[in-house]
């Protein structure tokens, strides 16, 4: 066990939990450069596990930080970790709810976050971007002329945006396990 | 007390699949209509400090309320409480499930997956996109942002620091020309 190594992952994880606005999706491109960047995950594991946390309980960031945390140094990584992201938090919290009880109607915290809200979305476009062209086209945007298509992809995809659009409330573990299934299914015995 | 509050948001961590909102109609079925611990008031306040902070927001509300009971103690109970099934589950996967994804038959069934979850993605975004309040300048920002992270040009850190930047220079002026 390296005592460093469980530093850095307290304080990358820390980090994330300081940044992380507007729920968990706006994470994933602070996980690619705070995580994937240092090795400790690859961005296919990335997604795989965007699958696993929608059908575990839990937000996503303390699943994330666990399973990071785990891997690289086992339960004492994934408490360090899961401590990291969560510490940002509970001190925020703290601090308002002892001093500040006009918090959300504060002038600045309106400002910041009209600024930080279209900010986010855009990001979290800019990622279902990036992993549409990737599931489907195996397309990276660096590299955009590099495509591989099949049909069945698509059709993955028309399927369970469909799904989605059709029955609005449904849980996303429905869509984990429909696109599991097709994928199973079509690229397991018909390709 | 704290043993309750710690045992009530253990349950809301543990039964609320899929994180985050799924959330919210737990912790107001506990603590607004069975244990009376906070009003339907305080319940919104909540929520609204919650999507004004960074972090998950089930810690958030679970730091509130742990702090509003029983202080500090009851606020390092409740996010205690509402962490620990997610590191359980999490560390068990972690341990065993993952000696499977070698296996030939769940790779397949993950390239399915990868396209469930760009998906889940981009219904996230166009839920948030329908939230957004839409000035030309939050447009502008976000088709921005959108670039910037597309392309990797910017640290997503500082990308988000900019923006709260503009966002409060903005809602300055707009103050000041509303004063005049």
């Amino acid at each position: 066990m390296s005592i460093k190594l469980l530093f850095e992952l307290f304080l990358t994880f820390f980090k994330i939990g300081l940044f992380t606005f507007g729920g968990g999706y706006a994470m994933i491109p602070l996980m690619s450069d705070e995580v994937v960047s240092k090795g400790w995950l690859l961005s296919e594991q990335l997604m795989d596990f965007i699958a696993i946390s929608e059908s575990t309980p839990g937000p996503f960031a303390i699943n994330m930080a666990t399973f990071v945390g785990y891997n690289q140094q086992g339960i004492i990584g994934a408490i360090m970790a899961t401590l990291g992201v969560v510490l940002p938090s509970f001190i925020i919290i703290l601090i308002i709810a002892k001093a500040f009880h006009k918090f959300a109607s504060n002038k600045y915290v309106v400002g910041f976050l009209s600024g930080v809200k279209p900010v986010v979305v855009g990001i979290i476009f800019a990622v279902a971007l990036t992993f549409l062209l990737k599931s489907i086209f195996n397309i990276d945007i660096m590299n955009i002329l590099d495509i591989e298509f099949h049909w069945s992809s698509l059709l993955i995809f028309a399927v369970v945006f469909g799904m989605s659009r059709i029955w609005k409330k449904l849980h996303p573990v429905y869509i984990v396990l429909v696109s599991g299934i097709m994928g199973l299914i079509i690229y397991g015995f018909i390709l | 007390m704290l043993f309750t509050l710690f045992w009530t948001f253990f349950k809301i961590g543990l039964f609320t699949f899929g994180g985050g909102y799924a959330m919210i109609p737990f912790i107001h079925s506990y603590a607004v209509e069975k244990f009376k611990w906070i009003t339907d008031d305080e319940f919104l306040d909540i929520i609204a400090i919650a999507e004004s902070t960074p972090g998950p927001i089930a810690i958030n509300s679970a730091t509130y309320i742990g702090y509003k009971l029983k202080g500090v103690k009851g606020s390092a109970f409740a996010t205690l409480g509402v962490v620990l099934p997610s590191v359980i589950v999490i560390t068990l996967i972690s341990m065993f499930f993952m000696q499977f994804r070698d296996n030939q038959y769940v790779e397949f069934a993950f390239q399915g997956i990868r396209i469930g979850v760009a998906v889940l993605v981009l219904n996230a975004a166009i839920r948030m996109y329908k939230k957004l309040e839409k000035t030309p300048l939050a447009y502008v920002m976000m088709v921005i942002a959108l670039l910037i992270i597309l392309f990797d040009v910017l640290p997503v850190i500082l990308l988000i620091a900019i923006g709260g930047v503009v966002g409060i220079v903005n809602q300055l002026i707009k103050l000041r020309g509303e004063a005049k």
